[in-house]
């Protein structure tokens, strides 16, 4: 009978731990999707269908590393625009991104994509960071 | 009679298949025409009129003079666009690279981009947009010129353009890639930010090089 017991809480355990897990993914996928969606819009017509950007013009956006070491900045760049220049792939870029004028969830929402897309493995950014993020742009 | 019917199909079948087609596809001619009546030795004779594109004169991006003239012998793909265009003049020109890497060794075929914003698309701005961009020679030439020239020229190119502050950027103007023939006729308009048109434009290109009315240099 004890041996019972336990195996029912270990399986409760389980249960719940697969739950927790399976409403993170979900959200993840929440985020992944809408921000597909702020891409194709907002996004596409310059950096293209799968983030190759163009030539030397506009940057691709499968900088793994790029996007690790300014993670922070990533919400500002979309909130102010970018301007001066830029290293990707040991390649430099001076265009003038304008502002994107998208809501604090719509850019985590798009960094989510972005982020996950082109190559990236990097994992959900939420409104949560986003809106801290936000707080100390430069 | 047991035969005719196989024979029949046969020939059906025979006549279906596209090899044998002999008949060579045109493009459509695009524009105002107009019947002119003249006198030729004599004879009275009746013969359409085309628009065609009117003179025009603007520099390229490496500071040369380019006319009207330097197109003869050419087909060319006309465009209009900016270089801080920030909405769909990336894509337009992404998929204006595939046109040019389809036609740069020969073939003449040249591309015309010109600018609807030359107070700030200099000949300096130009060569290093060109740069960038990563074409070279004298297969794609980027224009500077006058602005309402440029407006006047974009009318007769069937295209629209014309000045908005409320738009992005400043300008409104479509995406439309236009194909001239070497009388300078419209032979075509695609959209030039839609990747499966611009092929659509690439594959044109070749029936236009193949149109025997083409080999003959105006």
């Amino acid at each position: 009978m004890r041996y019972f017991v336990v195996i029912a809480l270990l399986l409760t355990g389980l249960c719940a731990l697969y739950a927790c897990q399976n409403e993170q993914e979900i959200e993840f996928k929440r985020y992944f999707s809408a921000g597909q969606l702020v891409y194709q819009t907002r996004c596409q017509n310059c950096h293209g269908n799968e983030g190759q950007g163009l030539a030397a013009l506009i940057p691709p956006l499968n900088d793994a590393e790029f996007l690790r070491n300014n993670h922070s900045q990533l919400v500002c760049y979309l909130q102010n625009g970018l301007k001066g220049d830029i290293i990707i792939h040991n390649s430099t870029y001076n265009g003038h991104m304008p502002a994107s004028g998208l809501s604090p969830i719509e850019t985590a929402q798009v960094i989510t994509y972005v982020q996950n897309s082109f190559g990236n493995q990097i994992g959900l950014y939420d409104l949560k960071q986003a809106e801290a993020d936000l707080k100390k742009c430069k | 009679m047991r035969i005719i019917i196989p024979a029949f199909a046969a020939m059906l079948l025979w006549s279906a298949c596209s090899f044998n087609k002999n008949d060579q596809k045109r493009l459509p001619i695009y524009g105002n025409r107009e019947a002119v009546t003249k006198t030729l030795n004599g004879k009275t004779v009746t013969d359409t009129v085309y628009q065609t594109i009117p003179k025009f004169e603007y520099v390229n991006q490496y500071g040369k003079t380019i006319t009207n003239k330097s197109l003869d012998g050419s087909i060319y793909v006309a465009d209009f666009f900016f270089t801080s265009c920030p909405s769909i003049c990336p894509i337009m020109h992404r998929n204006m690279l595939n046109v040019y890497n389809e036609f740069k060794n020969g073939g003449n075929v040249k591309i015309l981009s010109y600018s609807i914003d030359p107070s700030h698309d200099s000949v300096a701005v130009l060569k290093t947009y060109a740069d960038k961009l990563g074409i070279a020679g004298d297969t794609w030439w980027l224009l500077q010129g006058k602005k309402e020239e440029t407006y006047k020229l974009a009318e007769s190119y069937l295209v629209a353009v014309k000045e908005d502050k409320g738009a992005e950027g400043g300008y409104v103007h479509s995406g439309y890639f236009v194909l001239i023939d070497k009388q300078k006729r419209i032979r075509g308009t695609y959209n030039g930010t839609d990747e499966k048109e611009v092929s659509k434009l690439i594959t044109d290109i070749k029936t236009l090089q193949a149109d025997p009315e083409q080999s003959i240099v105006q």
